[in-house]
């Protein structure tokens, strides 16, 4: 049975779904049980602890964007709620010139 | 390793026997794609530059390639009245020892008489091609092996990605000459990357390139990420970039080349492929296949192509191995997949077993043994229009 999330480094503050992870999951981290808020696919990542809006995301030990919103333990963690410190992203719906 | 390679007059040596079929602008696409439809032969492949206007890169992309290793023979077909250096490009393949022909549509009278022109050239190059052939034992270090990213999700930086890393740094270890790149996918990654640096210009080198490639893609407006990459996982450009940076494994960076710039000595390379100069012609490289085909104008004798998604391409010229870090992606598309770096997950493979199955295909496929992109019939090429400066000596190892 694969794990439910991988955690790639100490330092980060959010782990990767190895799977389909399903909500109200518990999920144990490094002795820390999480409960996934919400039904998340494979390679999404969920708040491994409560962030704040500024804080930066931390993944592979390095950073890769800030919070936008708050939100708890177990929250997935996605564009809706944090963005890239260095340039923006495009989505389908972009409209361009 | 046991396979042969075609060697080349100049002392290279390929893994396939390849027969060109390139037009020198859009004009002539039709007349050249037929050429190679009717030649129904695996061997033969279309590639060629849509642009009218002179372009001193796409020229010397194409003269790159009509004297790649994998390239045996060249047919260039021209309209007449575009600007490409034909003649220039022809000249280069005879010196490499290439046979070569020129059809210009214009001059030879329109479609079915370049048509039927077109297959007679096939036939005649071919014979000739068969008659030069010399074959020779081939050894990893003989081999360029180049990788890229494509559809890319949140697996890809956790098994594919590494995965290649692995194998990159069995082959360097193994005198094989590497090349990585997507400087504008590994924005946020240049203080790591430069502290393996061979040298202190090449270190000055990385980190210019991907500051290069910030300023495009901010001018430009977007980064290098697509709307897959968000529903694969994927939150940011930084995110990616950690991702991608990874398939470099952990050697020392020993230079920093530009397209179509050649590898000087084996080891590992960045290839730094954001123009040069004010943003001219749009995004740096417009689908994942015109980074491969920058790959094989530098040399790639194969190219090693990560996927989460689940991109199906192949290339016209060499091979691509394609690596799925997604097990749900190799469940939906094993078809078109070589390798399942998803399976790290469920814990039946490591990024080590990964990496050692991506070398033993490597040299499966240098010897012959087809890809899945290449049974599929994929033959994918685009080139457009860019502009860079030479890299200078100190991007090169000493």
């Amino acid at each position: 049975m694969a794990p439910a999330v991988i955690l790639l480094h100490g330092d980060d503050n959010v782990v990767v779904c190895c799977r389909t992870v399903e909500a109200g999951e518990h999920i144990r981290v490094e002795g820390v049980d999480i409960i996934a808020e919400q039904r998340v696919a494979l390679g999404h990542k969920l708040a491994r602890r409560d962030l704040c809006t500024g804080d930066k995301v931390i993944k592979y030990g390095a950073s890769i964007g800030s919070m936008t919103a708050d939100i708890k333990a177990g929250g997935w963690v996605h564009m809706h709620n944090m963005k890239s410190d260095y340039i923006g992203a495009h989505m389908r719906d972009a409209v361009t010139g | 390793m046991n396979a042969q390679g075609y060697l080349r007059p100049d002392g290279r040596k390929g893994i396939r026997d390849v027969l060109i079929v390139a037009y020198l602008v859009e004009c002539a696409h039709h007349t050249a794609r037929r050429i190679v439809d009717l030649a129904d032969d695996p061997q033969v492949h279309l590639v060629g530059f849509p642009g009218c206007y002179p372009n001193d890169y796409a020229r010397r992309m194409m003269k790159a390639l009509v004297a790649h290793p994998n390239v045996g023979g060249v047919i260039l077909v021209s309209l007449g009245c575009e600007s490409f250096d034909r003649e220039g490009v022809a000249a280069h393949a005879a010196a490499h020892g290439r046979p070569v022909e020129t059809i210009v549509i214009q001059q030879v009278g329109g479609t079915r008489a370049a048509i039927e022109q077109g297959r007679a050239a096939v036939g005649r190059v071919k014979a000739q091609m068969a008659a030069a052939q010399v074959r020779v034992p081939l050894s990893l270090s003989d081999l360029v092996v180049g990788t890229v990213c494509g559809g890319s999700d949140g697996t890809s930086g956790i098994t594919a990605n590494p995965a290649v890393g692995r194998a990159f740094d069995g082959l360097v270890d193994a005198g094989a000459t590497c090349i990585f790149e997507e400087t504008g996918e590994m924005i946020g990654c240049e203080g790591p990357m430069a502290q393996r640096a061979g040298s202190p210009a090449v270190a000055d080198a990385i980190v210019a390139s991907i500051a290069k490639a910030e300023t495009y893609y901010r001018t430009m407006g977007f980064g290098s990420f697509a709307p897959g990459n968000a529903e694969g996982g994927l939150s940011s450009q930084e995110e990616k970039s950690a991702g991608a940076y990874v398939k470099s494994g952990s050697r020392p960076i020993i230079g920093v080349i530009k397209p179509p710039e050649r590898t000087t000595a084996p080891g590992l390379y960045l290839m730094d492929v954001v123009p040069d100069g004010e943003p001219r012609f749009g995004f740096p490289n417009i689908s994942d296949n015109a980074e491969i085909v920058e790959m094989i104008a530098s040399g790639a004798h194969l190219t090693l192509f990560t996927t989460g998604r689940g991109s199906v391409v192949g290339s016209a010229i060499a091979p691509v191995i394609k690596i799925t870090g997604n097990p749900e992606t190799w469940q939906r598309l094993g078809e078109d997949m070589d390798i399942n770096a998803g399976a790290i997950f469920d814990g039946s493979a490591t990024l080590d077993s990964v990496g050692a199955e991506i070398v033993a295909l490597i040299e499966a496929v240098a010897g012959g043994a087809e890809t899945k992109s290449e049974a599929m019939g994929h033959r994918e090429f685009i080139l457009t229009y860019k502009a860079f400066e030479p890299s200078g000596p100190g991007c090169f190892p000493r």
